[in-house]
């Protein structure tokens, strides 16, 4: 812990120390915030895709940002440029320093090449979220499919990501499923470089 | 039954489920350049911030509440300490330093120790009236305004405005009397 007597006059935030990102707050406090962030983007919209949207987009910007982290922090400035790489660096690194922990899984979907699916039995954000039955398919898993989708376009990959709801047997609540479809120009890049 | 002993703010903070902040430092950021690109003007966003972390503060006492086994506190003095360091460690896992009390003991101020809100943050020069930070004054007034107490939260020093500190100002307006049982209206 600093004491205030030393804490340091940032003046740019490039030259303050990177933090190790071992810090943490509790679930709760995240919970509240994020659970503002929906109701206020819900007096923003008048329709459901239209908020999932704008979910997607705050999320866009954190997974910019933490693509930029982690590559500096975790890969010495490097960053995977390889189809697969990119995927297991999402599912593997950015899923366990964000959420604690590796994601549950991540498949490839079988009825196209193009899409890639990571699921999670209970995602951190949906923890406390129920849906009102007249809000139907939404998700808030949006905000983690804007996350994912600004992981990979920012390394190179555009992709269209978006986050569902998948019921499973024997459990009450369903798992949510992040899809990830990727750009045409992504798979042919992945076919030349073999 | 013999009244269960208070908690320490580290003792809670222990026990409770936490998240790594950096997720939580890049969704306020998100939630703030969205309310940037929403409102366009800067005392909006300041506005809209107090409000959202109003919500909280009102839905985040019965938490503290049930968790800290804090009772009455006897005075407002004991009330800032509490913040600064059960309150704000169960939450957020820092601390602050409570300080600059008037001779009333109605105003003091919070010195924060750390501050995850603000990791990575800058402040372009469009955006210098940004109190950045006002979502936490909101939910201290909004917390405290559930325990009976009106109260006016400001900050006096931002980090992120050039100052060598986060002093958040706590000034008690009144203590409202309980209701009892509920309001009949309203």
């Amino acid at each position: 812990m600093i004491s205030v007597g030393k804490i340091k006059q940032y003046t740019n935030v490039l030259e303050r120390p990177l933090s190790k990102g071992k810090q943490e707050v509790s679930l709760s406090a995240f919970a509240f915030l994020f659970s503002e962030l929906v109701q206020y983007n819900q007096t923003q919209v008048d329709n459901i895709t239209e908020l999932e949207r704008r979910l997607e987009d705050a999320g866009y910007a954190v997974g910019a940002r933490i693509l930029e982290l982690l590559c500096h922090r975790e890969k010495g400035n490097r960053r995977e440029t390889r189809l697969l790489g990119i995927l297991s660096f999402v599912h593997s690194t950015v899923w366990k320093v964000l959420f604690g922990k590796v994601a549950d899984s991540l498949e490839k979907g079988t009825e196209h090449e193009d899409e890639y699916m990571i699921s999670e039995k209970e995602l951190l954000v949906n923890r406390f979220i129920s849906i009102p039955k007249d809000m139907g398919a939404f998700n808030c898993g949006a905000f983690v499919a804007g996350i994912v989708r600004g992981v990979l376009e920012n390394a190179g990959f555009p992709a269209v990501v978006t986050a569902h709801f998948v019921p499973v047997e024997g459990q009450h609540r369903p798992r949510t499923t992040i899809l990830i479809k990727f750009a045409e120009e992504v798979l042919r890049r992945e076919a030349t470089l073999g | 039954m013999a009244p269960v002993a208070p908690r320490s703010g580290d003792v809670i903070f222990a026990n409770v489920e936490r998240v790594n902040a950096e997720l939580f430092t890049l969704t306020y950021g998100a939630i703030v350049r969205q309310l940037l690109t929403d409102l366009e003007e800067v005392d909006e966003v300041n506005k809209q911030l107090d409000q959202m972390g109003y919500n909280i503060g009102v839905r985040l006492i019965d938490e503290f509440l049930a968790k800290s086994n804090v009772s009455r506190c006897v005075d407002f003095k004991e009330t800032a300490e509490v913040i600064a360091k059960v309150g704000l460690k169960m939450f957020l896992g820092i601390t602050a330093t409570v300080t600059n009390w008037d001779v009333e003991g109605t105003t003091c101020s919070l010195i924060l120790e750390d501050n995850p809100l603000v990791d990575f943050v800058e402040l372009p020069d469009t955006c210098q009236g940004l109190n950045y930070c006002n979502i936490l004054s909101g939910v201290v007034r909004g917390a405290l305004e559930m325990v009976s107490m009106k109260t006016e939260v400001t900050w006096l020093r931002d980090m992120l405005r050039g100052d060598d500190a986060f002093e958040l100002q706590l000034k008690l307006l009144k203590q409202v009397p309980e209701e009892y049982p509920y309001k009949d209206d309203e």
